[in-house]
């Protein structure tokens, strides 16, 4: 029994992993090469599920060994995990591409520590998304999680220096402490319920809270907190965002760029999976309110101190600490009892929306922050003058991503935040309007702190430390034009992010 | 009181242990070591909701201690990952301690950082 | 009350205590020692909750390897905790957090559905499909192979994690301490004694774990233990990083694995699925090929990466 579309879930998952295994078995010369030609077939594959899942307006299922759950282990691609799979693989790619020149294997030489390093590290995180995009059991997420924290980590040292080392280890153990309760959580979701399979446990949840006297058993509120605080962790959301600012500003610039725009969101992604997927017209309002105001404090701090930064990457680092706040006015505004279904739908798509839009918009902006501290020879926002002048088009890319990450229209996150600011005003939230405005303005203030000195005069005297190829430039303008793009995508198509979607609607209130 | 509900009892003091050290120990090693605490409590409390599930002639459902044995496996790849790195950063830099400061340095004060563009 | 059960009280009481010494204890190498003796005792709790495999398991990782790389560390860091322990205020706010949580814990667990649902039937009734006596062993390799497969790879990513540590000028170098073999007879004479006898036990405890307790993690470590021995002993050199060869004994046994997992589509029509007929045999050689490479996995996260020269 061939199960439809199941072979392109599993190629999914399989293609990094098969990379990786052919990395360590085959000369390093090929490195590279192996790495940058699976990219394509991944972004493929992802593109074939995502076509699938658009014609069949259905989620996939893929029961692996044909052993259904719960003794067997599911894969699921929904209209979420389909818009992840493709931002996914046209990030790594993009970071692949940005690179490829950085992490070549010297010619005639000794194989080199870094660049077979990086190669492998980059295909063992895409391989851990793509489980965590893919995953419908609790457990297998378990070890989806730990590929993406045990490739993150050392991608953060790679370089080996000091402060690199400290923050990996900070990060490292933010992770594991995240991991550890995340696991606690789903073995005391497997002790109330006998599954660990996310569809099974929302039909056994559904069906006890459907009996005559709707108790939340305080198993589920305690594996829901347990793996809510563990996943938060791993996102960085405030106050458990002390990480991330040094892992993500001290990685080489294209790992920033997937660290900041793909791997903090696999933890939120799973967040929604609990929040959502398995607690179907369930969900905690006081909880979702709880998420949106640390999303909001997230969001009104990250801004300020992005705005206190003397570094560009750490400039760059502290607005992904406030941008991932937006993420959180999801809970409320998709799942408020209130809203009309209208309206929880808008949220759905703005958070989505915001999710992908800085997907794009921070790789590129990390790209572009790596490229002027390679001109400069540092990234002391003090001394930025005229860098502009040197490399226009990485100005341009960060300019562009900036605009989006603002929220200015017409791109990709001024769409995002319209749909979510429309949402919370619908729904009589304005509070969290006022906050999203805000942070708006914030950005605005710490993106001008770059770009004013970077358009203004060169100092005299100045030479370039290292120059910088027009290709490198370009990966980091095409992801920059695809957050700004992304505004311009027809209505039509964010159905996509809809197929699959659990009601969410008429929460109950406790 | 059965022996089941012992041992769950156990797991979840194991549980409050290790989340204290993880939390409030000064050494990076200390703090591996109290997230093994944590997460043999962990294990435990799955092993007992295993020995709960004892049925069709086993003493224990098989799939939570498949699942254990895999748990146990990954948290010692990564307690082998967070020893190396703090061997590495003892070796670079003698020491072991990295979160003294909660702030990176080098920020620049509010009032000068707005709208003068950071620049000198 | 049954004299078991006063066993029972006595082990959780002696493991409580044990994770109390290893957490307050101001040294760092006997709350070390103290965290061995937790694995030892964990062990005899896993036996006590009918999970052999698992004790196994906890022997030979939680308190062997996990104990070994603590060891390693404590010896050779030179840092000392301050004066001044952390907070009084963060203290009591973490133990009240931490109090709460195994209360909370507690509760849930006292409080657990009867009877509790459980899914033995179904993974014993799953057995004649994977050929298997040992239902642990199907769930690992058959029911919820893909855990195994993707565990391999966290254990391949957490080898390449660790090398990626190595100081650039001694990428290639040999491991630290084993580079320089002192010939200490006694060792010497352990290593000639213990490692064939060793080896014989690893490949057994895998031959049977198809069947009865035992299985690839427990045999591999046991191997991985042994090769650690003769490398100790000066017998063998360790490996480096570049070794091609030692990369292919890594990736051995995941690749087989993947293999036989793609040919699932051909053969019985999924991915991860065993023809019937072949699928103890499949299944045995799984087992083979990951045992050789969790030792090999298992003993480069042991040895660690090559230090600078100095």
């Amino acid at each position: 029994m061939l199960q439809a579309g199941g072979s392109l879930l599993v190629l999914a998952l399989m293609l990094p992993v098969i990379g990786i295994l052919l990395i360590m078995s085959l000369d390093a010369r090929h490195t590279g090469k192996i790495a940058l030609a699976l990219m394509p077939a991944g972004l493929a594959v992802a593109l074939a599920i995502a076509a699938r899942v658009w014609t069949t307006q259905a989620g996939l299922e893929y029961f692996i060994g044909g052993w259904a759950p719960p003794l067997g282990v599911a894969l699921r691609a929904d209209g979420i995990s389909a818009v992840m799979l493709v931002t996914t693989s046209v990030v790594i790619g993009a970071a692949g591409l940005f690179a490829r020149a950085e992490f070549r294997q010297p010619d005639n030489q000794p194989e080199a520590r870094a660049p077979l390093m990086f190669w492998l590290l980059l295909l063992g995180i895409w391989a851990g998304l793509n489980a965590v995009f893919l995953g419908g059991d609790l457990f297998n997420l378990y070890v989806a999680l730990e590929m993406l924290t045990f490739a993150a980590v050392p991608l953060v040292c790679l370089s080996g220096k000091a402060e690199t080392l400290a923050a990996a280890l900070r990060y490292l153990l933010f992770a594991l402490l995240g991991s550890a309760l995340y696991l606690l959580g789903a073995v005391l979701l497997f002790g109330a319920y006998g599954t660990l399979d996310i569809a099974l446990l929302a039909a056994r949840i559904a069906a006890q809270a459907n009996m005559a006297s709707p108790v939340w058993p305080l198993a589920l509120w305690v594996a829901l907190a347990l793996m809510t605080v563990g996943l938060l962790a791993k996102t960085a959301l405030f106050p458990l965002h002390l990480w991330l600012p040094p892992a993500h500003s001290g990685a080489p610039a294209a790992a920033s760029a997937v660290l900041s725009a793909l791997v903090v969101k696999a933890s939120f992604f799973l967040i929604v999976r609990l929040w959502f997927g398995m607690l179907p017209g369930l969900t905690p309002w006081l909880g979702a309110q709880l998420l949106a105001a640390l999303g909001a404090a997230a969001i009104l701090f990250g801004s300020v101190l992005a705005l206190r930064q003397a570094r560009l990457k750490l400039l760059v680092a502290y607005s992904t600490v406030a941008q991932i706040g937006y993420l959180f006015f999801v809970f409320p505004l998709a799942a408020n009892p209130a809203a009309s279904t209208a309206s929880a739908a808008l949220a759905w798509t703005g958070g989505w929306m915001q999710l992908v839009s800085h997907a794009l918009a921070k790789a590129a902006m990390f790209m572009a922050a790596g490229l002027i501290a390679e001109t400069l020879g540092h990234d002391r926002i003090a001394g930025l003058g005229g860098v502009a002048r040197v490399v226009p088009i990485t100005v341009i890319a960060f300019a562009l991503a900036g605009a989006s990450l603002m929220g200015l229209p017409p791109s990709g996150g001024f769409v995002a935040k319209l749909l979510l600011l429309s949402a919370a005003v619908s729904q009589g939230l304005w509070f969290w309007a006022v906050v999203m405005l805000l942070g708006g303005l914030l950005a605005g203030g710490y993106l001008f702190r770059v770009l004013s000195p970077a358009l203004g005069p060169l100092p005299a005297g100045w030479t370039p430390a290292a120059r910088i190829p027009r290709d490198r430039q370009a990966v980091a303008l095409v992801l920059a034009l695809g957050a700004v793009l992304l505004g311009f995508a027809p209505l039509k198509s964010y159905d996509l992010l809809q197929f699959g979607r659990p009601a969410i609607a008429g929460a109950v209130t406790r | 009181m059965t022996a089941e509900q012992l041992y769950g009892l156990c797991g979840a003091g194991l549980v409050g242990l290790g989340l204290f050290g993880l939390i409030t120990a000064e050494l990076p090693l200390r703090r591996i070591v109290a997230f093994n605490l944590l997460g043999g409590g962990a294990f435990v409390v799955f092993g007992v909701i295993a020995r709960r599930g004892a049925a069709a002639g086993l003493g224990g459902d098989p799939v939570p201690q498949a699942l254990i044995i895999t748990g146990v496996v990954v948290g010692f790849a990564a307690t082998a990952l967070a020893v190396t790195l703090v061997r590495r950063l003892h070796e670079e830099t003698g020491t072991t301690k990295f979160d003294q400061d909660e702030l990176p340095p080098e920020t620049v004060k509010l009032s000068d950082a707005t709208l003068s563009g950071g620049n000198p | 009350m049954s004299a078991a059960l006063i066993l029972d009280a006595c082990l959780v009481l002696l493991v409580l205590a044990v994770a109390v010494w290893t957490i307050a204890a101001r040294e760092t190498f006997p709350a070390i020692a103290g965290f061995v003796s937790y694995g030892l005792l964990l062990a005899i709790v896993w036996v006590r909750l009918s999970s052999v495999d698992v004790a196994l398991t906890e022997a030979a990782i939680g308190g062997g390897a996990t104990g070994v790389l603590l060891l390693g560390a404590a010896a050779r860091l030179t840092d000392r905790a301050g004066r001044r322990p952390a907070g009084i205020g963060l203290r009591i706010m973490a133990g009240a957090l931490c109090l709460a949580i195994t209360a909370a814990l507690a509760f849930v667990i006292l409080t657990l559905p009867d009877p509790a649902p459980t899914l033995a039937p179904q993974a014993v009734a799953g057995l004649p499909a994977t050929g298997v006596g040992n239902p642990i062993t199907a769930v690992l390799v058959a029911y919820r192979g893909i855990d195994t497969l993707l565990e391999k790879i966290v254990l391949l990513l957490a080898v390449i994690g660790v090398w990626c540590l190595t100081p650039d000028d001694s990428w290639g170098a040999l491991p630290a301490p084993w580079g320089t073999a002192r010939q200490d007879d006694a060792i010497v004479l352990l290593a000639r004694l213990l490692a064939p006898v060793g080896v014989v036990v690893g490949v057994y405890i895998v031959w049977v774990g198809a069947d009865d307790p035992g299985g690839a993690f427990q045999g591999g470590t046991i191997l991985a233990a042994m090769w650690l021995l003769v490398m100790m002993a000066g017998l063998i050199a360790p490996l480096p990083a570049t070794s091609r060869r030692l990369r292919r004994v890594l990736v051995a046994g995941p690749a087989l694995f993947l293999a036989v997992a793609f040919a699932g589509f051909a053969m019985s029509g999924d991915f991860l699925s065993y023809p019937p007929a072949y699928a103890k045999w499949l299944i045995k050689l799984i087992e083979a090929a990951l045992t050789l490479s969790i030792a090999a996995m298992v003993g480069v996260l042991v040895i660690g990466p090559a230090v600078r020269k100095r």
